[in-house]
């Protein structure tokens, strides 16, 4: 009998593949999850509240109830993820025993750790983790991510931290692809990163897993800028549904992502989309307000 | 004779996975996202990916009936995503192209926990090697092809009698990856398919007749 493997690293870092030069949307309810699918979202993250209430409303923030999420992995056929807290290993034992198909050990919940993020190679579910810089993406490679997004700032509406991040990982690329064999070990040591990761990604001029944009993307350019910049696909938080016409902002940041580099259709699709959410100037945070800083 | 151009619907998915096993078969490679990108190609791979995604973006940008004229005369590879996009009947409303008289179920083995790797034999592969390893099937949320009906065939089997590819003349669907291997064989394959769908369409008489010039 041939073995039947689950739980690998190509099944893992595969079904980020999959998720590429998509949309993933997050929902608070199984109704706006079917609105997701049908604007064509590759995948849902399931929550109680989306980042801009989450910044609202302070207090702890936490994994959502299995009953909802339960509920939402009911309403689509699409992949449904989930959030746990930085180092919460539990929260992570219980969104894989109710079968989420990937979780995000996200900075937009109150941190449960820190010292310690998640052993994630110890899971048959993949991750998604976020990073603000090449160090901190391969930390998080190395601790078993199956793919990575840029932190920005959730919950503003602002793109410009979610900028930030992306140039930073591709310019830091750029230098490590230019640098001499010796200065390798250095470069590794001082960014913090693993030696065999950090050549990895020397050799193949990307992120050796797939790369998202995520916090703050509010409109159909903000994601095809993302998509410009080089990133992979795009997570939509708030930006969807703090919006005046959800579905219709759904379905164009959709085919933005898709037609990232044909202006003429992205003026097309950004006609007549309504109010987009009211958002928050990243600048404008204090410093305890933002999120981003969270995980190392 | 004249290199192939093999297009890749990129919708969505991992279609840049298969531009680069074409690429290392010699195949000039086109991403499709328009009608008018599938002008003069060769063949057609759907990739993996979602197809409630593919299927509203192949509508809203008028590609069905476009793709559906293609795959009548051209051949059209779908892997798992690209797979239930061929398929003639999926159990659901949800727009397909209907090329291929295959019943397709989505999501069939479970969710992504139980998504996984196993070695199958495909007999078929040895007409483009004749060494019969098996080929590491790579399935995520995948699709089982449920039925295959005349005149499409069954192309590989789990051990347990499960139908994970099928062919119907030019037409190929896999409920696998062989996009995220590195092993070619599914690749050259197709590209046989490819090959001979050329010559039927282009008769040898016709080739020599641009000599004069």
């Amino acid at each position: 009998m041939a073995q039947i493997l689950t739980g690998t690293w190509r099944v893992k870092a595969g079904l980020a593949q999959m998720l590429k030069g998509g949309v993933i949307m997050d929902v608070v309810t199984p109704e706006q999850a079917k609105i997701a699918e049908d604007a064509g979202a590759v995948a849902v993250m399931a929550l109680e509240r989306v980042p801009a209430d989450i910044r609202a409303q302070g207090g702890v923030a936490r994994m959502s109830d299995p009953e909802l999420i339960l509920k939402i992995m009911d309403a689509v056929t699409i992949p449904v993820m989930a959030k746990v807290r930085i180092g919460h290993f539990v929260e992570a034992q219980i969104l894989e025993a109710i079968g989420v198909d990937f979780i995000d050990e996200s900075e937009v919940l109150t941190p449960a750790d820190e010292e310690h993020h998640i052993d994630k190679h110890k899971f048959k579910v993949p991750f998604v983790c976020g990073a603000r810089n090449l160090g901190e993406a391969l930390r998080r490679i190395a601790e078993g991510a199956a793919m990575i997004r840029t932190k920005g700032e959730a919950g503003t509406g602002d793109v410009v931290e979610a900028v930030r991040h992306a140039r930073a990982v591709m310019k830091e690329i750029r230098r490590l692809q230019n640098m001499a064999e010796e200065e390798v070990y250095a470069y590794a040591k001082e960014i913090g990163a693993p030696l065999e990761l950090v050549l990895e990604t020397r050799r193949l001029g990307r992120l050796p897993v797939v790369n998202f944009a995520a916090g703050g993307i509010a409109t159909p350019a903000d994601a095809a800028l993302m998509m410009q910049l080089g990133m992979d696909g795009v997570f939509v938080g708030s930006g969807i549904f703090k919006s005046e016409n959800p579905a219709k902002r759904a379905a164009a940041i959709v085919k933005a992502v898709t037609h990232y580099n044909d202006p003429a259709i992205l003026a097309e699709v950004s006609k007549g989309l309504g109010e987009p959410m009211r958002g928050i100037q990243a600048a404008t945070l204090a410093a305890e307000e933002r999120l981003a800083p969270r995980g190392w | 004779m004249k290199s192939l151009t093999i297009g890749v619907l990129a919708l969505q998915g991992d279609f840049i996975e298969h531009e680069a096993m074409l690429r290392l078969l010699g195949v000039e490679t086109r991403q499709v996202r328009l009608p008018e990108h599938l002008e003069g190609l060769d063949g057609l791979i759907i990739p993996g990916g979602e197809s409630t995604t593919m299927g509203r973006l192949a509508v809203d940008f008028g590609l069905i009936e476009p793709l559906r004229a293609f795959g009548k005369q051209k051949p059209v590879w779908g892997t798992c995503a690209g797979a239930i996009f061929l398929a003639k009947d999926i159990h659901r409303d949800q727009p397909i192209l209907g090329l291929m008289d295959i019943v397709v179920e989505r999501n069939a083995f479970g969710r992504q926990v139980d998504s996984f790797e196993v070695d199958v034999v495909i007999p078929a592969l040895q007409v483009v090697d004749p060494d019969p390893r098996p080929f590491r099937a790579v399935f995520i949320r995948a699709p089982i092809i449920e039925q295959v009906n005349p005149p499409a065939e069954v192309l590989a089997t789990l051990e347990d009698g499960t139908i994970i590819a099928a062919q119907q003349g030019h037409l190929l669907a896999t409920s696998f990856h062989p996009e995220l291997t590195d092993d070619l064989r599914f690749h050259r394959y197709f590209l046989h398919l490819v090959e001979q769908s050329r010559l039927r369409r282009q008769p040898a008489g016709q080739q020599v007749s641009g000599n004069g010039r």
